[in-house]
């Protein structure tokens, strides 16, 4: 079975429990195992926007390190790391000064490591056609593809796909037998770091996207990050709502990997 | 509020501190708006982004005081629409670190609803402090 570096992140090794079990489940189904790397930390969940922030940079960069000891990728889930991991990544790839700078504070030799997505495995190394194989119940929901920002955004970093129309969750849940439905709020900001400072505000986007998912006929949203997840969830706590589900518990319910997917 | 503009606002270190920071140039902004369009946080925000960097264009240090640095959730919306390249979420960063250095906190856990504090993933808290403290 071929494995793969893996980088969880705080979230997913805590409250995103579901989101890391049942990709790992899935992801041995598929044939290949996700290998947790021996020693890491988190990310620092945020990536420095100013160029003279190289404390921000370090937390990243360990993480970068630690994954270069299994190999020459690593794979995340947790669209914040996925986006902090990568941004870093492509960072430390062009510009040297910073890259020896961090390497000194650390008094650790990275060098490079390539930062995967788990969506993109299942899109670039498995493909549609190999995974629609394998789907045993397919799911017979109307699905709303939901993807944020930092999955996509800055597209030159980044590069999961099209900034502004995406297509990979779409292409995802059609393969599980899903219906998909298309809605205007699919990739705006769920109100993210905003949800700890000014959690009214983010509340209020939140229940936008919600309510934009709903009229558009969806009877869930899927998500690929532990923010989205929560900011989206949490301010349904009052009201008859609509689960917000990560994309690999959907793939293990098609699967047949039962329970795994279980909505909590 | 009554405004000077002077030469030497607009050649000031504050102008210069906020380009060097976020590697952007202030005067590349046409003040076209469309960044402001788009953003999901702008009817929350006192000055619409693009105000925010035409203030800053004119060295501005009042800017400091918008709340709009602060609701800026750097979705990156902005920068994929922005048509002559301007990456302003560096430039809502560039001036959150200024006002963070001048010793501006923003965050309070303590004034969160006990409820949500106790449900929000660690991430969020991380990241919270990394945004809004220094
Ligand atoms: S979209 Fe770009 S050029 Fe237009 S106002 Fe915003 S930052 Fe300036
Ligand atoms: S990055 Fe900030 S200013 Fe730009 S669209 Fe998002 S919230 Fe608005």
């Amino acid at each position: 079975m071929m494995s793969i570096p893996y980088f969880p992140g705080c979230t997913l090794s805590t409250q995103a429990r579901d989101y890391d079990s049942s990709a790992r489940a899935v992801a041995r189904a598929l044939g290949f195992e996700l290998v947790e790397l021996t020693d890491w930390q988190c990310c620092g969940a945020t990536f420095p926007l100013t160029l003279d922030d190289s404390m921000a940079l370090i937390a990243p960069t360990r993480v970068l390190y630690q994954a270069q000891q299994s190999g020459e990728r690593v794979v995340t889930l947790c669209a914040i790391c996925f986006h902090v991991l990568r941004r870093a990544q492509a960072l430390l790839a062009r510009d040297r000064a910073m890259l020896e700078r961090i390497n000194w504070f650390t008094g650790q030799e990275y060098q490079g490591v390539r930062v995967v997505h788990f969506l993109e495995i299942l899109r670039d190394e498995i493909g549609w056609e190999a995974l629609r194989a394998h789907v045993r119940c397919p799911i017979s929901m109307r699905l709303a593809p939901y993807y944020g920002c930092l999955l996509l955004r800055p597209h030159n970093e980044i590069g999961l796909d099209d900034p502004e129309q995406p297509t990979i969750l779409h292409d995802l849940l059609r393969t599980l037998g899903a219906e998909v439905v298309d809605f205007p709020y699919s990739i705006e900001c769920c109100g993210s770091y905003l949800t700890v400072k000014d959690p009214r505000i983010s509340e209020t986007l939140a229940l936008e996207i919600v309510a934009s998912a709903r009229e558009s006929g969806a009877q869930a949203i899927v998500t690929a990050c532990p923010l989205c997840q929560f900011n989206l969830t949490y301010p349904q706590r009052n009201s008859d709502g609509i689960p917000i589900l990560y994309f690999t518990q959907l793939m293990a319910e098609a699967l047949g990997l039962s329970g795994l997917g279980e909505v909590r | 509020m009554r405004i000077v503009i002077s030469a030497d606002k607009i050649h000031s270190d504050f102008v210069r501190q906020i380009e060097e920071s976020s590697g952007q140039l202030l005067l590349a902004c046409n003040q076209c708006g469309k960044c402001s369009a788009g953003c999901p946080v702008v009817a929350a925000m006192d000055l619409l982004p693009n105000q925010v960097i035409r203030l800053a264009q004119l060295g501005m240090e009042e800017v400091l005081e918008s709340n709009t640095l602060w609701l800026c959730a750097s979705c990156l919306t902005c920068v994929t629409r922005c048509p002559k390249g301007v990456d302003l979420p560096r430039l809502m960063e560039a001036l959150r670190v200024i006002a963070l250095r001048r010793g501006v906190t923003k965050l309070d856990l303590s004034a969160l609803p006990p409820e949500l504090l106790k449900a929000l993933p660690q991430l969020a808290i991380v990241g919270g402090y990394r945004k809004y403290v220094k």
